[in-house]
């Protein structure tokens, strides 16, 4: 009778491959740039040719610790390659170099920033890996090709404890992740490409069970939503299993973005004995204590830290913050703004609204925009009067479509600002006597036309009237 | 038909008298031939080259990665080894010849890329004549379980040559080509050297480079060189050693003149005989032999004192289960998929590599990778790999607690028996994995070895072997030229 009696939770562990950001591979010197036509970046050590043999590049190494160190995990001075022996056709040695027993770095943790507060999640373990190849389907009728040009490229596999309860969660956990991992520049993170990919097990129990239940584990989430739909249909399909009197079966799954299912792939029954054991062609992999320190006083400031800085240092809002530290290149680009143009709000205004506008329209990065300083001085030619902020965003987009600087365009095309007294009396003489009704109607009581008077006089000055002097003068001229 | 004069005596002609560099190649491919064409074929090679590809091997000159070529003559003196025709065991890569490994998954494969040591071996003169016959994938201790037919004894064809480097060894016996390459895992060089008669340096674990030599057990494979002499087995290893940052299993550090204790003699050397290695197992022959050469270097004033190293007992039984490990999971790349060949007909992935692989591995490769992967597998892998581990540290503190006693070098027989008839122990394979009681340690240890040969009973010729500690080269070899130059006063 206890069916359906207690509601259940997810228990829920991610493992993140991540692709290191190398120019070679992690044993030979193969360039990994992604799509090259197959098989052009191999050699005889990533083809597995008999005889060749396997040597450790360092600056993967130097990018994994970094890693490593992000996510507050102890890395070991002393780690061990070791093999993983399968058989797959785009695997060319019938093993995969991995770690095992020994990993680069154990018990790390985390902490995610959920609408709610933090959480802290747990990183059981880091490691450093080869990949495989890649089987294509779709090449050869009837027959399967394999490209090679990936086998050998480093990765790091970051595994988490189960600690994340929900969809949203592990959504929130992977994305915090990628952050991170951008921000120390060691993966481009491209989910398209496969540079970050990631697996979840998930399993069920009653709310307030500590025993875990048997978990799946779900495979093929190429993007955020995929991962927190993924997640949300396997906790859906446990729990109907669960509520129904059913048990689980330990299974790995695929996830069907298209017809948002999962479905089995194979059965722990079949599954590996990957029978490990140390890489006789590889010596322990040694990093000296002084090393590691070095590379943790080496960390470029991580996103929460920055965040908190920005709030305090430049006085900004929390939401600001945020906005401007979601990525390390926009990060990077406000605080050189700010500095240039001494006004941190200001700055943030004109980051985050009309030039993250801009970027958007123009498809283009942060980095390719406008120099920070040629933003600085455009905000000080709006913060003198000089020009409007309405004209400001028109300079804004000349700048980006043609590389001159805001005070070359406002001095070409004659946008300064005008306070003229004599000027600013023929554009609103000129524009009250086209509009008699209008002025009638004003004088009537329709106090709203006020505004219909303003724009007017914007519009025929080309934007560059003063506007605090026209209120004052069309209030002066339509006084009865 | 003459033998093939030493390696310095060619050196010397090739680098005065001029005339045709290729000459002593060309006669030892003469004498290859030969030996292949008689009723009762050596079959020492696999592959011989013809002798106008041959001109592509003889560049001399390039260094290659730093690599040992130092020695006699300086830098002015013609290479190390100019003109000298070399055999190569068919598990190293070299172009313009297949790579085999004497396995019939690999027949007709011709590597893309060229073994450090045959690069080395080229750039310091020497001539590659041929490919050398072996047990298939380096595993066997007689070249019977070769996939392309057995190798003879030269001394007498109806026993075999030893294994699993029998080919090269034969080829050097027969007189052939005046050295050879092999390879050690667990005494492939110094047990057939021993059977043939002839000299197989077995140098310590990441002197010499490994890229390129298609691996059997990672950890315990080692180039080798064999030849008719001490020196001349010197003289090859001189050619091929040294770092090599293809392979990170390789030691950076400088090469020795291995050569540099020749005439110092034996005097003040502790030689340890171990206690283990003289049990009454042991045939009486190949014990009054080993006995005697020790005599000679007792009254040559070496001081000869009895040490025990009491995990050899153990040394067989680990070997057999770590060389496995490593093999079944070093041969997993023979799928059918890239290389090599792939059984006709598979309809699935899985197919193709359990057809391919069924057809294509002979009986002692299917037996090894079998006991390898159940070695490994989830659940045994504590009580056979981890226990094989720590009898392999076991084994090696033995070796380290006799040198801190004092004990220069040690001497032992090298193989229990001299060579015996072709098949008496195909069907037995734990006595055949018994010849290599004597050798596996060095092996498992990472030290150096050398066999010698120490006498003959019947005809049969009987090997002899220092061990020394690792990186000590060269006075294991000195005192192997000692024992040599003994032996030949006495005989």
């Amino acid at each position: 009778m206890s069916a359906g009696a207690g509601a259940l939770e997810a228990v829920i562990g991610l493992e993140v491959h991540i692709q290191l950001r190398t120019e070679r591979k992690l044993f030979c010197g193969d360039s990994t740039r992604f799509g090259d036509a197959p098989n052009t970046n191999v050699c005889p050590v990533c083809l597995g040719l008999p005889g060749a043999l396997p040597t450790m590049n360092g600056h993967a190494v130097t990018l994994a610790v970094r890693a490593a160190l992000a996510f507050d995990c102890e890395v070991h001075e002393t780690s061990v390659f070791a093999r993983k022996n399968y058989f797959y056709p785009d695997l060319p040695k019938g093993y995969q170099i991995s770690q095992f027993e020994q990993p680069l770095a154990t018990t790390g943790q985390f902490r995610v920033r959920l609408p709610d507060g933090e959480k802290v999640v747990r990183v059981r373990r880091m490691h450093m890996e080869e990949d495989a190849g890649k089987s294509l389907h779709d090449r050869v009728p009837g027959g399967t090709a394999v490209d090679l040009n990936r086998a050998g490229t480093p990765l790091v596999e970051m595994v988490s404890e189960p600690d994340l309860r929900t969809p949203e969660e592990a959504r929130a956990y992977l994305q915090q992740v990628k952050q991170i991992l951008e921000y120390l520049d060691v993966s481009d993170c491209n989910m398209e490409e496969g540079s970050l990919r990631v697996d979840a097990n998930v399993s069920v129990r009653p709310v307030g069970s500590q025993a875990l239940g048997t978990k799946t584990e779900l495979k093929n989430m190429n993007s955020f939503s995929g991962v927190e739909k993924a997640i949300a249909a396997e906790v859906r399909r446990q729990s109907e299993i669960v509520a129904g009197g059913g048990r689980v079966e330990h299974i790995t799954l695929l996830w069907d973005d298209a017809r948002g299912e999962v479905r089995p792939m194979r059965s722990k029954e079949e599954s590996h004995d990957y029978r490990y054991f140390p890489e006789p062609d590889l010596p322990p992999l040694v990093i000296p204590v002084a090393e590691i320190e070095a590379a943790r006083g080496e960390l470029p400031e991580l996103p929460h830290t920055r965040r908190e800085r920005f709030g305090r240092e430049y006085a900004l809002p929390t939401y600001d913050a945020e906005v401007l530290t979601s990525t390390r290149g926009l990060a990077d680009y406000f605080e050189a703004v700010a500095r240039a143009a001494d006004d941190p709000k200001q700055a943030s205004n004109w980051v985050m609204g009309p030039l993250l506008a801009a970027l958007k329209e123009r498809g283009i990065e942060v980095g390719s925009s406008v120099a920070p300083a040629a933003l600085a001085e455009l905000i000080a030619l709006v913060r003198d009067a000089t020009i409007s902020q309405n004209v400001g965003k028109e300079v804004l987009r000349k700048m980006l479509d043609s590389g001159r600087s805001a005070k070359e365009i406002v001095e070409e095309e004659g946008l300064a600002q005008v306070r003229d007294a004599g000027q600013l009396e023929g554009w609103v003489d000129a524009v009250l006597a086209a509009h008699a009704d209008e002025v009638a109607r004003f004088r009537t009581g329709e106090k709203k036309l006020q505004g219909f008077f303003m724009g007017e006089v914007m519009k025929s000055s080309r934007g560059k009237a003063d506007p605090g002097e026209v209120a004052r003068l069309l209030a002066r001229k339509l006084a009865p | 038909m003459s033998e093939s004069p030493g390696v310095r005596e060619i050196v010397g002609a090739v680098g005065t008298a001029g005339g045709d560099p290729l000459r002593f190649a060309n006669a030892a491919l003469d004498r290859a031939r030969r030996a292949e064409s008689e009723d009762t074929p050596l079959h020492a090679f696999l592959a011989l080259a013809d002798s106008a590809a041959m001109g592509g091997g003889a560049a001399t000159g390039d260094d290659l990665d730093g690599g040992g070529r130092s020695g006699k003559g300086g830098p002015k003196g013609p290479p190390l080894l100019a003109g000298v025709p070399v055999a190569v065991k068919d598990n190293l890569c070299a172009f313009d010849f297949p790579t085999t490994c004497a396995s019939r998954i690999l027949e007709g494969y011709v590597s893309p890329y060229e073994a450090t040591v045959v690069r080395r071996l080229r750039s310091a003169g020497g001539v590659i004549v041929g490919k050398t016959n072996m047990d298939e994938f380096a595993m066997g201790s007689s070249t019977e379980n070769s996939g392309f037919g057995p190798t003879r004894n030269p001394r007498d064809r109806s026993r075999v040559p030893g294994g699993s480097s029998g080919g090269s060894a034969a080829a050097v016996a027969a007189g052939i080509v005046p050295c050879a390459l092999g390879s050690d895992t667990g005494g492939s060089v110094r047990q057939p050297a021993s059977l043939c008669g002839v000299v197989g340096i077995k140098p310590t674990y990441g002197r010499v480079s490994r890229y390129g030599l298609v691996a059997y057990a990672s950890s315990l494979d080692q180039v080798g060189t064999i030849g008719r002499t001490v020196e001349d087995a010197a003289l090859l290893l001189q050619a091929i050693a040294g770092h090599d940052p293809r392979d990170a299993t390789s030691a950076p550090l400088p090469v020795p003149d291995f050569l540099g204790a020749r005439g110092r003699g034996v005097r003040g050397l502790t030689v340890g005989l171990p206690r283990e290695y003289f049990a009454k197992e042991l045939d009486p022959a190949v014990q009054r032999l080993c006995r005697e050469a020790l005599g000679r270097l007792e009254e040559a004033g070496a001081v000869v004192r009895e040490v025990s190293l009491p995990h050899t007992k153990f040394a067989v039984p680990a070997y057999y289960i770590l060389a496995p490990a490593e093999a079944s999971s070093n041969l997993a790349r023979f799928d059918g998929v890239r290389y090599g060949s792939r059984a006709p007909g598979a309809d699935s992935a899985r197919a193709v590599y359990e057809e391919t692989r069924t057809r294509g591995f002979g009986a002692e490769v299917v037996r090894r990778i079998m006991l390898g992967t159940f070695a490994l597998s989830a659940g045994y892998y504590e009580a056979y790999y981890g226990r094989a581990q720590r009898v392999r540290s076991l084994v090696a503190s033995d070796f380290g607690r006799v040198w801190a006693e004092g004990v220069d070098l040690l001497f032992t027989p090298t193989s229990p028996t001299p060579a015996f008839p072709l098949g008496e122990r195909t069907d037995d394979p734990v006595s055949m994995y018994l010849s290599d009681i004597f050798t596996v340690t060095a092996n498992l240890a990472g030290i150096p070895g050398l066999s010698l040969p120490v006498g003959a009973v019947d005809g049969l010729p009987v090997g002899g072997q220092f061990l020394a500690p690792m990186w000590e080269e060269p006075k294991m070899i000195g005192a192997a030229l000692a024992l040599e130059s003994l032996l030949e006063e006495a005989r």
